[in-house]
């Protein structure tokens, strides 16, 4: 009784658990949709990859034309020759001048995110949105709001106006990264001040700050890196004439590289098309470094709190 | 310390404020000449003091949409890519180097796009229309190139690291609990992708989207070098158009008359209202993830 029913079960369903698995149709039929969302999401990917080889590469066989060390370390004379030592100075002015604003705003702003208020706290969240909103702002409206702010009550365009502008475009982005950087700071050092009796704003100062210096450094370099690059709010608020010298009054116009390609591009000069695109190329090998040197020292700063 | 600590955030949200007031103070002109019919009004003739915004707004609006159409699916793509899919020595360089697209500079971008881009749509352009020129958006080409189309391209490359950066990190906080579970019922990868991670972090998309779609709404100079500066409102996009941002950068170092000054303003103001109402709308349907604008 029970050998015939045996028999019958294997005669209709032949099992033989040793043979390798087959896919039905069903699964082979998933195993093809699973695999084309691979095969497109790795194209996607080196589709992005691609884009940025073609942009680096296109600006830098363009550049490396008008590259020499003359062309970094000369003022420009002339209508299209000569160098821009001048706008690689002002770039930087005006970068660190926006920056000593920014940064220590920011850095107050990320202490007060993490030390004086409760993350759920509803003034933290309206700062989070606040901050949210301002990394928001298009650059160029930043620019119209510095040129009502500063700009018409001077009567004058001036590298200083420029340089509120990009402080305005690096505040979100250093408060940020600050309460990023000082969330990682283990509890543990703060209960050990705080068992020591050491006052809040003691405990700020010379152990909170200390332990997340790397991280606060880096992300100021991200964002005067970012800064850097900016072009609407310079056109604005910094004046387009006084370009041709090296200029260390911020009060007055100060040239800068991202304004120096946006006007030769302009000429009708093929030599200061060749020139924009050194600018162009010194602007984004200096951005990109600084991009790549911050995000490796985060890294590294990152692995050393976790530890 | 506290004290300086929340003067600092009060004089940040003091400075949005601020934003606001300068920005409707400025335009106070044009807001008083032209109301609210600035916004739906298309004519722009500075010489005449006709100026309205319809023709901007338009165009901003085409440019962001056709920018958020091409980098969402590519850019969520590159997300599961990064978090799900490549090794973990692929991961470490091809993530960092989609970030460094994000810090190339507009201005890089706008020249690029003018010296490089446009020719090449240039030549893509008769293409595309003679294939698909039944379908409106897909008219006429234009001659040189410079073009609404060159101009969403370039949003495009310039909020894909936005998005792919973003979702990536969202994708990295699914639980690999549900996955691994998923993948001992048998699910594949992409089972796995569409049943668990995409319907778990579906809100932090959509608000890593909406952050794109800000930026791409306020993008000037990248966009001012490759759509040609015409006040154009035209089904096709291959012909020249403006956004609001870049109208402002073409217009504003020269204006004609303090009304058109203002009116700039003016655009400015609405350009702002877009941008905070996209950062209230992202954070609000993030809703329990923080998704933010990050550093890249």
């Amino acid at each position: 009784m029970s050998a015939t029913s045996e028999t019958a079960f294997f005669d209709t369903m032949p099992f033989d658990p040793t043979a390798p698995l087959t896919p039905s149709g069903n699964l082979r039929r998933r195993a093809a949709v699973s695999r084309t969302v691979q095969v497109s999401a790795t194209v996607a990917a080196l589709f992005a990859v691609a884009v940025l080889v073609i942009v680096l590469f296109g600006v830098a066989k363009r550049g490396a034309a008008a590259l020499s060390l003359s062309f970094i370390f000369e003022n420009p004379s002339g209508l299209a020759s000569g160098g821009i030592f001048n706008a690689i100075i002002g770039t930087v002015e005006i970068v660190i001048a926006g920056a000593l604003i920014a940064l220590p705003l920011g850095i107050l702003t990320g202490l007060y995110l993490t030390e004086f208020s409760g993350a759920r706290s509803r003034t933290a969240r309206l700062l989070k949105l606040a901050l949210d909103m301002m990394a928001g702002l298009p650059t160029i409206v930043v620019g119209l709001f510095v040129y009502g702010l500063i700009v018409i009550p001077q009567h004058r365009e001036s590298g200083f106006a420029g340089a509120v502008a990009l402080s305005i475009v690096m505040l979100p982005i250093m408060a940020r990264t600050s309460q990023e950087v000082l969330l990682l700071v283990p509890n543990s050092l703060r209960e050990a001040a705080d068992a020591l009796g050491v006052s809040r704003w003691r405990t700020v100062l010379s152990v909170i700050i200390p332990a997340a210096t790397a991280g606060i450094v880096t992300g100021a370099i991200l964002a005067t890196a970012r800064a850097a690059g900016e072009t609407a709010p310079l056109l604005i608020c910094n004046s387009l004439y006084a370009q041709d010298s090296t200029s260390l009054n911020l009060f007055h116009g100060v040239p800068s590289i991202s304004m120096f390609i946006y006007q030769s591009y302009d000429l009708p000069l093929p030599d200061a098309v060749t020139r924009a695109w050194g600018a162009a190329f010194v602007l984004m090998m200096l951005i990109l470094i600084a991009n790549i040197g911050a995000r490796l020292l985060l890294a590294r700063s990152r692995a050393k709190m976790r530890r | 310390m506290y004290g300086l600590c929340a003067l600092a955030g009060v004089l940040i949200v003091i400075t949005l404020a601020d934003v606001i007031y300068q920005l409707a103070n400025n335009g106070s002109l044009a807001i008083s000449h032209f109301g609210l019919g600035f916004i739906t009004s298309t004519e722009w003739k500075p010489g005449f003091s006709k100026e309205g915004a319809g023709a901007l707004l338009f165009g901003t609006l085409v440019t962001s949409l056709m920018a958020i159409v091409l980098a969402t699916p590519l850019g969520i793509a590159i997300g599961l890519y990064l978090s799900m899919m490549a090794p973990v020595r692929v991961r470490a360089i091809v993530g960092p180097l989609v970030e460094l697209l994000a810090a190339v500079p507009s201005i890089v971008y706008g020249f690029w796009g003018l010296v490089v881009l446009v020719p090449f749509v240039d030549g893509l352009e008769p293409g595309l229309h003679s294939a698909l020129g039944f379908i409106p958006i897909f008219g006429p080409a234009s001659p040189v190139g410079i073009s609404v189309f060159a101009a969403g391209l370039v949003l495009t490359v310039m909020i894909l690291p936005i998005i792919s950066a973003l979702t990536r990190d969202l994708f990295l906080t699914v639980p690999v609990e549900l996955k691994d579970g998923a993948a001992a019922l048998g699910a594949t990868q992409w089972e796995i992708i569409r049943g668990i991670v995409l319907p778990t972090t579906v809100s932090g998309c959509a608000s890593a989207v909406v952050l794109g779609l800000g930026r791409a709404f306020g993008e000037a100079i990248a966009v001012s070098f490759v759509i040609g500066d015409a006040n154009n409102v035209n089904k096709s996009l291959f012909q020249p158009g403006t956004t609001a941002a870049a109208r402002i950068a073409d217009q504003f170092i020269a204006p004609v008359n303090p009304l058109h000054l203002s009116a700039m303003f003016y655009a400015g103001l609405l350009l702002v209202i877009i941008g905070m109402l996209t950062s209230v709308a992202a954070s609000t349907i993030a809703g329990r993830f923080d998704v933010t604008q990050r550093v890249i």
